[in-house]
């Protein structure tokens, strides 16, 4: 059993209280997490500014050479974790066991986390927009084209409360390391391993100790993180999204309601496209918020709709170390339950229309001794309006929404990431003026097809740092 | 027989005499109050006649908290105590009626007896007093206040509603939260700041956290405020939290002590800290007045083992009060009688874990 202490900047700390680890299908104990608590965690952050300083001992480039030996080494050594070690295909194993992500997804997540770790000049080369990263260290300088520019560190580190449901969604916060912002981890309460393990690659790849705190612990913990650092992300639902809402100091990731939408100059030949759409919504057993949970059209959606349900409604869930396994198990208690609920009363509106059902051969909802499974399933609807129109679920979800082009873009609502398949030039530029869509695909990408060269739910860049005046001699007579 | 099985032994038989005597007052028509004189007719069991020891306490159905819920107040003054100046006091209350529980001097008894466990050195008799805990109709207030002059002292208090934070974290408003938390604060820097002699204190273990968080903000601290004793308790206390508190928050020159308790049972005090318990925190009920056992979930007439979990079930026994038996919403693990309160002790105390999904807890 792994015994996994709190981290406080690099230094292991064993707690009074230990949070058990179990296995989502066997129920074996597989690791104790510590417990910090939010004391903790505000008397810590009173030192903060000792991460920043230890961090911008290095420079940047030298901290970009530490990250891609640390990708290297995350992706293929044997690392400490706790009171063990683990190698990749372990790893791999222990997630799987603790979040129900199958063992293969795990591996894409890790490749994918590794990837950004290992591309990290060109991350933040694109991100900066071709800035030279003297400038983020020093605090100002002049641009290549003789402009004198400041950035200000907003904070001396970064907060963050981390999700369990993918661990892909840690490639949001890498980019804080290399640009000499220390980070205040807390750690999912099921997946606290890919944090631990990214911190260890990066210790043993020559990272000062004192640039990472990694925080397990229960709300306290997220409150401190979220009180007291001066900038913070956080996952969570739309509640947690509506309470962030509008805050500068709080970067918040809920669900992303990401859709495929099908232009009239398109829509004609949307079989075409049938791949694309599946994949969106299929990939990564539906947890992320980039996977698709829309498409919308103006026509043919009950085709559509009916095409995606052959092809995902007889999907099945494997072991979780099969190859092969597409679904990923829900591991808390009336989770799938709940969700089940929702969806069947949804379809018992007008409109709305289960079409999974009957490609499906057996329930939705299939429960197990310790952890539940939600099959896939696709809904028509007949209008944006109806219930089922505009939701997201964390497992393969699609709603297939019949709505004319020019009502479209009023009525997607918030859209993480849109895929829309046209060349109208005229509805193109109407999406690319749309605001509610966060990225924007034009062309045949699927929707978690991410570039990490883009900037994702804003610039880490422009959160982390403040561009400001800064004159070190007067400005031409004017 | 050893010295603590021996002390063990007196308090039992202390406790069964104090039963049969409180019994006797609750149910005798002369003494008792209006409430269990009525109860009583509906049992098949004469409480005068057939309660003869603590155990038989037990023959008592399991008392329903939502007989505390409203009026009249008056039916639980005992006659022997009528015409006596009576408080009220409440619990709960964010929605809907809150439960109350009257009181006459209970509250300064039970002050009065913690007062005997507090160490002088810390808690210097004479010195002034601050609480910085919920006010309104709780009862804590009040005794404080009654606890600083018992020893001598001035309290100097500061508002601070509850209902008023839980409302606004089960709205979301966490950022309204904190900024009441910050003005209760201000207040108790306030105070101390004012030059009053204040060398002890009642605090919630959040705000003590808030409190010397802005004192080490400030670049000072709880010890540099004058501060040489506190006594904690109102919401959830952990191990780790008393840790960080002692290794981290306060500094050596700083004592505390954790309590718990409420509105119906008083006060039950902290086992004395000793390295070797590593934080863990044991509660011993202010006995014979109260008395907590720690029962099974599936028969809550049926203790835990030693070092087993369990539900709290609460017993008070005084002139004012009698409650035999009332299913707390904590839990928490059985321990041994000690020296200084030889009798069972409750550690781990923890939200009861079929409510804790659904309540708002340690909100001030």
């Amino acid at each position: 059993m792994f015994d996994i202490p709190i981290l406080r900047f690099g230094q292991t700390y064993e707690s009074m209280e230990k949070q058990p680890v179990v296995h989502f299908d066997t129920g074996e104990t597989i690791a104790q997490l510590h417990q910090a608590t939010g004391a903790m965690v505000k008397l810590d952050l009173k030192k903060s500014q000792k991460s920043r300083d230890a961090l911008r001992s290095i420079p940047i480039r030298k901290l970009i050479e530490i990250c891609k030996s640390a990708a290297r080494m995350y992706l293929e050594d044997a690392l400490p974790c706790g009171n063990g070690s683990l190698t990749p295909e372990e790893f791999c194993r222990v997630q799987s066991a603790t979040t129900g992500l199958p063992e293969h997804m795990c591996a894409t997540n890790m490749r994918k986390n590794a990837f950004v770790l290992g591309h990290m000049d060109d991350v933040l080369d694109a991100l900066t927009r071709g800035l030279p990263f003297d400038i983020l260290s020093k605090g100002y300088g002049k641009e290549a084209r003789g402009v004198m520019v400041s950035y200000q560190a907003t904070t001396p580190v970064f907060g963050m409360v981390l999700p369990n449901n993918s661990p892909g969604v840690h490639t949001l916060w890498l980019p804080a390391i290399p640009m000499q912002i220390g980070l205040c981890i807390k750690p999912g309460s099921q997946e606290f391993w890919t944090p631990y393990r990214i911190t260890e690659a990066f210790f043993k790849a020559g990272l000062p100790r004192e640039a990472i705190s990694v925080y397990p612990g229960g709300h306290d913990v997220g409150g401190a993180v979220m009180t007291d650092c001066q900038r913070a992300m956080i996952f969570g639902g739309q509640t947690t999204v509506d309470q962030h809402a509008g805050n500068p100091r709080i970067s918040v990731h809920g669900p992303g309601f990401s859709k495929i939408i099908l232009g009239d100059d398109v829509v004609d030949r949307w079989e075409d496209y049938l791949d694309l759409m599946v994949d969106s919504v299929f990939a990564n057993s539906g947890r992320s918020c980039i996977n698709a949970s829309g498409v919308w059209a103006s026509r043919h959606t009950r085709e559509i709709a009916d095409a995606l349900a052959q092809r995902l409604g007889p999907i099945a869930p494997l072991p979780p170390s099969d190859p092969k396994s597409p679904l990923a198990a829900f591991t808390t208690p009336g989770v799938a339950e709940a969700m089940n609920a929702q969806i069947d009363e949804g379809c018992q509106a007008d409109g709305v229309t289960e079409v999974t059902a009957k490609y499906r051969n057996g329930d939705r909802l299939e429960k197990r001794e310790r952890c539940d499974y939600l099959r896939p399933t696709v809904i028509h609807c007949t209008g944006p309006d109806v219930p089922l129109a505009n939701t997201e679920y964390m497992f393969p979800f699609v709603s297939v929404v019949e709505c004319p082009q020019n009502k479209m873009l009023s009525q997607i609502k918030q859209t993480l990431v849109c895929t829309a398949l046209t060349d109208d030039s005229k509805f193109k530029q109407q999406l690319l003026d749309a605001t509610q869509i966060d990225r924007l695909n034009i062309g045949p990408v699927r929707t978690m097809q991410l570039n990490w060269l883009q900037p994702h739910e804003g610039n880490i860049v422009d959160f982390l740092f403040r561009a400001r005046a800064f004159q070190d001699t007067p400005p031409e007579a004017h | 027989m050893s010295q603590l099985a021996d002390l063990v032994s007196s308090a039992k038989s202390q406790l069964d005499a104090h039963t049969v005597e409180t019994v006797q007052w609750h149910f005798h028509e002369s003494t008792g109050s209006p409430f269990w004189l009525e109860k009583a007719k509906s049992y098949n069991f004469d409480p005068l006649k057939e309660v003869k020891c603590f155990d038989d306490l037990k023959k008592f159905p399991h008392f329903e908290d939502e007989w505390l819920r409203g009026g009249p107040i008056s039916r639980w003054i005992p006659k022997g105590l009528a015409g006596k100046p009576a408080y009220v006091f409440e619990t709960g209350g964010t929605t809907g009626v809150p439960k109350s529980r009257m009181v006459i001097e209970d509250h300064w008894i039970d002050y009065e007896n913690f007062s005997d466990t507090l160490p002088d050195e810390y808690f210097p008799r004479g010195s002034n007093w601050l609480m910085l805990g919920p006010s309104g109709p709780r009862r804590l207030r009040l005794a404080v206040e009654h606890l600083a002059q018992y020893r001598g002292g001035i309290c100097f208090c500061v508002d601070l509603d509850p209902r008023w934070v839980v409302k606004l974290l089960k709205k979301g408003k966490i950022k309204e939260a904190e900024d009441y938390k910050d003005h209760v604060i201000d207040q108790a820097i306030t105070i101390l700041s004012a030059n009053h002699d204040i060398k002890c204190a009642f605090m919630t273990p959040k705000l003590l956290e808030a409190l010397a968080m802005r004192l080490l903000d400030d670049g000072s601290s709880i010890a540099e405020t004058g501060i040489k004793g506190i006594f904690a308790g109102g919401t959830e206390f952990t191990p780790q939290w008393y840790r960080t508190c002692r290794e981290e928050l306060l500094g050596p020159d700083v004592y505390i002590t954790p309590t718990y308790g409420n509105t119906l049972m008083g006060l039950a005090c902290g086992k004395p800290f000793d390295p070797a318990d590593n934080y863990k925190i044991t509660y011993y009920a202010p006995q014979p007045r109260a008395v907590i056992e720690t029962v099974e979930f599936s028969d809550y007439n049926q203790v835990v083992g030693y070092g087993k979990t369990g539900r709290v079930k609460l017993y008070t026994m005084t002139k004012e009060l009698f409650i035999p038996g009332f299913m707390e919403r904590d839990e928490g693990e059985r321990e041994m009688p000690h020296g200084k309160y030889p009798w069972d002790g409750i550690s781990g105390t923890r939200p009861f874990h079929e409510y804790a999904k659904t309540t708002t807890v340690g909100v001030y």
